[in-house]
């Protein structure tokens, strides 16, 4: 393996530097968001190494859930900011939280114990990473879902209330945009997937490769972990939307859109 | 030997919603209150508020049972609402016809090749007329009309005016009709009330005088 310098580091981060300098010079007025970016970048991902590093060190259950606590609040602070019509109150950030808690940890922890088997099956070597993976696409998926559903009650309000009107379900009012709200929270993997291999190469496979991992294990890890979001997305996307969705109601199934946040 | 008088179709005690109430009123198998007032005052909150679209106080009865002791399936279906525009999801008219149609298209102007037009395609008075038919499908036992022909021109008015008509005397419902045709009123209407900032009063029926 080919060990990194903090000279290479410089290196890199002169190019971003450069393309800040050109998007001033094309008033593309990014060039600030650019920096802010990859400065955080350096930050929280030097910070996050020696987390692991400390937590590689001592081998804990406590120590590592609590990491993994962190990673899930800051995760539901994100996909709730994502949305442009979010819940009012601690719903807006619990929805997406208990989703990707449901999803992400149940497919993490089944991944450890079963499929890894590692003893302990918590060793944060592989559950962090994990986690890490899962959490932050299912994040992507179940704001995406959130999104899409809240604008559709909210546009299509007249059309909802039309079959409740008609004496429909809540549920049967609003079956086209749960379908709708969970294909589109789902579409980024499912075309992550079609594409893995032939137009990219997956992030964490290139990582292991360079780090000196022979291909055909990078591949198989990568397979692993494409399976396990894809169904870590998926049950995140049905379970936010499911709840969303319900949320959208009151106990008498009226459109509730007093529950969203106005743009 | 006493025998009880059986309840109205349609009864409303003291019903409130932001600022409309408290509202009372009842309603007989067969009756069509007929209300008017100027826009905001409330009209169509009141008839949200009996389809129990919009949460309330007070009471709404039907044939005695309180909504809330019914699902809101089942009160929705028997309390239809028909709103000024309707709305449709599905994109074909007979899609949103799979029980058949309770009266035949003719009645209404409209030609039976119409169930085969996709949606977008209809004129917002085809829209309204069968948004009509779409809701006497469910069979309900109140109807609640807001505004109701505005849309139309005035041969389909009456025609619409007919079918409601018949409707409400061959299966004994009660309909509560806003409009702001005073005109109208005095036609389908037994009983005529103006809504004032939220309350209703009583007029005196214009045939009447």
């Amino acid at each position: 393996m080919i060990t990194l310098g903090y000279v290479d580091l410089a290196i890199a981060a002169s190019l971003v530097l450069l393309l800040a300098l050109l998007s001033v010079r094309l008033q593309a007025h990014v060039s600030r968001q650019l920096l802010i970016a990859a400065l955080r970048t350096a930050i929280q991902l030097t910070l996050i190494g020696l987390v692991l590093k400390a937590l590689f060190a001592n081998v804990h259950l406590a120590w590592v859930s609590l990491l993994a606590l962190f990673m899930l609040l800051v995760a539901g602070r994100e996909v709730m900011a994502r949305q442009e019509r979010r819940f009012k109150g601690w719903w807006g950030y619990a929805v997406g939280t208990f989703s990707m808690f449901l999803s992400s940890f149940a497919v993490t922890v089944f991944a450890l114990i079963v499929i890894l088997g590692e003893t302990p099956w918590y060793t944060p070597q592989y559950a962090i990473p994990l986690l890490g993976m899962l959490l932050g696409n299912t994040m992507n998926g179940i704001a995406i879902a959130m999104d899409r559903l809240t604008h559709a009650a909210w546009e299509q309000r007249a059309t909802i209330e039309a079959r409740l009107m008609l004496g429909q379900r809540w549920d049967m009012a609003v079956s086209e945009m749960r379908q709708q709200a969970i294909r589109s929270g789902m579409i980024p993997i499912i075309n992550a997937m079609a594409a893995a291999g032939v137009v990219s190469l997956p992030g964490m496979m290139t990582g292991q490769i360079l780090a000196g991992a022979p291909p055909v294990e990078a591949v198989k890890y990568q397979i692993l972990i494409m399976f396990l979001i894809a169904v870590g997305t998926g049950l995140g996307t049905l379970a936010a939307v499911t709840i969303g969705s319900r949320r959208l109601f009151d106990e008498r199934q009226r459109l509730c859109l007093e529950r969203l946040h106005e743009k | 030997m006493s025998v009880s008088k059986p309840p109205p179709l349609l009864q409303i005690k003291n019903l409130r919603r932001l600022m409309l109430g408290p509202v009372s009123l009842a309603a007989n198998a067969g009756e069509c209150l007929g209300i008017s007032g100027p826009s905001g005052t409330g009209k169509s909150l009141l008839l949200r508020a009996i389809a129990d679209l919009d949460p309330h106080d007070g009471e709404v009865l039907l044939e005695g049972v309180r909504c809330r002791d019914l699902t809101p399936v089942q009160w929705r279906t028997l309390v239809g609402l028909l709103p000024p525009e309707s709305c449709w999801w599905l994109p074909r008219v007979a899609d949103h016809f799979l029980n058949g149609l309770p009266v035949p298209l003719e009645a209404l102007g409209l030609a039976p090749a119409i169930l085969q037009e996709p949606v977008v395609r209809l004129s917002s008075g085809e829209k309204q007329r069968l948004a009509l038919l779409r809701l006497l499908a469910n069979r309900p036992r109140v109807l609640l009309l807001d505004e109701p022909t505005a849309n139309l021109d005035p041969a389909n008015t009456k025609r619409m005016e007919a079918v409601i008509s018949e409707y409400r005397q061959t299966q004994s419902v009660a309909v509560i009709w806003v409009s702001h045709d005073q005109a109208q009123i005095a036609r389908v209407a037994s009983q005529h009330f103006t809504m004032v900032d939220g309350q209703l009063q009583e007029q005196t029926m214009e045939r009447d005088v």
